[in-house]
C-alpha cells in the first residue's frame, strides 16, 4: 500500500475491491444461471445427422447443388428428402458417407469436367469491335453493345468463369481462351453458370473429343466470323464409326452416351474444330505450373 | 418534440460510425455486400436497443442499491458489468429467437454473436448513462431505449451507404494500387467529412 495516500482512501480502496469482487460474483452467478436455465428450457433439436453431413461436406459453399450452402444442402438432405447424390465437389465418395449417414443406397455417378465450347482465340477468331467497358463478360454480352468478336457465340475472353472458379480448375490462356485444369475440375457448375454465353458444358470425363464451337450460323457466316468455327460441312459426320457426332443446327455436336473417343473425326474436320483432348492435356499441364495458391 | 431531437441527432448528428468513429471494425467488414450490411444493420439496431435500456436498468436499480457500506459501484463498475450483461442478454435473445423465431434467427445469422462486444453497443451504454442520468428514471430509460435504438438505426444507415457505394466500387476502374480496402478508407473518410456538415444542428 502507498504510503502518501491518507489513511481512509486505502481501506475505501479494498472495500472498493471487495464489493466489486462480490458483485461480480452475483451477476456472474446469476446471469449463468439463466444462461443455463434459457439453453435447457429454449433448446432447439436439432438433428445431429445435419451437423455430421456438413462434417462430410467440402464446406466451400459453391452452390453446386443448387442450395445456398453446405449447411443449406446439410438440412434440405435431412428434413426435406433432397437427394445425396447433388453435392459436385465431393462427388462419389461424399455421396456414398451422406448415403451411409441417412441410410439410402447410393448409384453410380459419372464423374463429370468442364469443357469449353468455342476453339475460336485471338489468333483466329476475328474482332469486330474495340471494348473498353467493364472487364466482365456479363457486362459485355449486354444486348445492344457491339460484340467484341465477329462471332456472337464466341468466347468474350474476360474469365467470368476463371473468376467463378474456386478450385483453381480454370486459366486464362494467351490467345484469350479459358483453359479447364481437369484434375482440378470437379464439376461444380460454377463456370457453366457464369458464362453469359453459355459456352461451357458438363461432360463426362472419359470422354476426350469435343467439338470447340458452338456456332449455328450458316458455314459462309461462320467463316466472316472466324478461321476455325465450324462450318456444318457434315464430314464428322459421314466418318464417325460409332453415330455419336451429327451436325445440328448448323454445328457439330457429339453425343457423348454414343462417343468412343477414337478420335476419327478429329483428324477429318477441315476446321480443325474438334480436338482431342489427349494432345492438349500436356499444354494445359504447362500452364498450370504458374497458378498462385493451386489447390491438390 | 425533444425525441424528435433526440432521434435526428442521434441519426444524423452524432452518427456512431460517421462522427464519433465507434464500432468502425463491423463497419468495414461488413460493408461489402447491401445485404450482410442489412443483416448486421438490423441486429445492430435489435441489439443496442436491449441493451441500452437493460444496461439503464442495471445502473439505477442494481449497482446505485445502497447497500449500507458507503460504496457506489457506479463509477468503476459499470464496464465491466456492462460488458457481461450485454454478451449474457445477446446469447439469451439468440436462444430464445432459434427456439421461437427461427426465421428471424437465420436472418441474424452470425451478426448477432458477433456484435455483443462490439465497441458501439457498449459506447451507447456508457453514452446513456451519462446524458440521461438527471431528469428521472422513467424519462431517462425512455430516452436511452429510443437513443440506443436511433443510433443503431444510425450505424445501419452508415453501413448501408457504405455497403451501396462499395458494391459500386467493385465495378469502378479503381486504381490497382487503392483497390479494396485502401479505397474503403477514402470513400469512409469522405463519408465521414460528409456528415461533418450536420455537426451542430441538433
Amino acid at each position: 500500500m502507498c504510503p502518501v495516500l491518507p489513511v481512509t482512501v486505502a481501506a475505501s480502496a479494498g472495500g472498493y475491491t471487495l464489493f466489486g469482487v462480490l458483485v461480480m460474483l452475483v451477476i456472474g452467478a446469476v446471469l449463468g444461471l439463466v444462461l443455463f436455465a434459457a439453453s435447457r428450457f429454449f433448446k432447439t433439436d436439432v438433428d445431429e445427422r445435419v451437423e455430421k453431413i456438413l462434417d462430410v461436406l467440402p464446406n466451400v459453399n459453391c452452390g453446386a447443388c443448387g442450395f445456398g450452402g453446405c449447411a443449406a444442402y446439410a438440412e434440405a438432405v435431412v428434413y426435406k428428402g433432397s437427394a445425396c447424390s447433388l453435392c459436385a465437389p465431393g462427388g462419389a465418395d461424399v455421396e456414398c458417407r451422406i448415403a451411409e449417414i441417412m441410410g439410402a443406397s447410393v448409384g453410380d455417378r459419372e464423374p463429370l469436367v468442364a469443357v469449353v465450347h468455342c476453339g475460336g482465340g485471338t489468333r483466329s477468331a476475328h474482332s469486330a469491335a474495340g471494348y473498353y467497358g467493364i472487364a466482365s463478360c456479363r457486362a459485355a454480352s449486354v444486348p445492344g453493345l457491339n460484340s467484341p468478336k465477329a462471332c456472337v457465340f464466341g468466347c468474350l475472353g474476360m474469365g467470368d468463369c476463371v473468376a467463378a472458379c474456386k478450385f483453381d480448375a480454370m486459366v486464362m490462356g494467351d490467345d484469350g481462351l479459358p483453359l479447364v485444369i481437369e484434375s482440378n475440375c470437379v464439376a461444380c457448375g460454377a463456370c457453366v453458370r457464369a458464362c453469359p454465353r453459355n459456352i461451357i458444358q458438363l461432360h463426362p470425363l472419359k470422354s476426350f473429343v469435343h467439338v470447340y464451337c458452338i456456332n449455328t450460323d450458316k458455314g459462309r457466316d461462320v467463316r466472316k466470323a472466324c478461321d476455325i468455327g465450324c462450318i456444318a460441312c457434315m464430314k464428322c459426320e459421314k466418318i464417325c464409326p460409332v453415330d455419336a457426332i451429327h451436325v445440328i443446327n448448323n454445328v457439330a455436336v457429339i453425343d457423348y452416351d454414343k462417343c468412343i473417343s477414337c478420335g476419327k473425326c478429329v483428324k477429318e474436320c477441315p476446321q480443325g474444330i474438334i480436338v482431342n483432348m489427349r494432345k492438349t492435356r500436356k499444354e494445359i499441364d504447362r500452364l498450370r505450373q504458374p497458378v498462385p495458391g493451386g489447390t491438390s | 418534440m425533444q425525441y424528435v431531437k433526440l432521434v435526428i441527432a442521434a441519426v444524423f448528428v452524432s452518427n456512431f460510425v460517421l462522427a464519433q468513429f465507434l464500432g468502425l471494425c463491423p463497419f468495414i467488414g461488413v460493408s461489402k455486400k447491401t445485404s450482410s450490411a442489412v443483416g448486421m444493420g438490423i441486429a445492430v439496431i435489435f441489439v443496442m436497443t436491449l441493451a441500452s435500456f437493460v444496461t439503464y436498468l442495471v445502473y439505477w436499480k442494481l449497482l446505485y442499491m445502497p447497500l449500507g457500506i458507503g460504496v457506489d459501484a457506479r463509477d468503476y463498475l459499470n464496464i465491466v458489468v456492462f460488458i457481461v450483461v450485454i454478451a449474457s442478454l445477446v446469447q439469451f435473445v439468440e436462444m430464445v429467437l432459434q427456439k421461437s423465431m427461427p426465421a428471424l434467427y437465420r436472418a441474424l445469422g452470425i451478426y448477432l454473436p458477433l456484435i455483443t462486444t462490439n465497441c458501439a453497443v457498449l459506447g451507447v451504454a456508457q453514452l446513456n448513462i451519462s446524458r440521461f442520468g438527471s431528469g428521472g428514471f422513467a424519462a431517462g430509460l425512455l430516452g436511452a431505449t429510443l437513443n440506443g435504438f436511433a443510433s443503431g438505426l444510425g450505424f445501419t444507415l452508415a453501413l448501408l451507404l457504405m455497403s451501396a457505394i462499395r458494391e459500386r466500387l467493385d465495378e469502378a476502374d479503381v486504381p490497382l494500387p487503392f483497390r479494396g480496402v485502401p479505397i474503403a478508407f477514402v470513400v469512409a473518410s469522405a463519408l465521414a467529412l460528409a456528415f461533418l456538415g450536420f455537426s451542430g444542428m441538433a
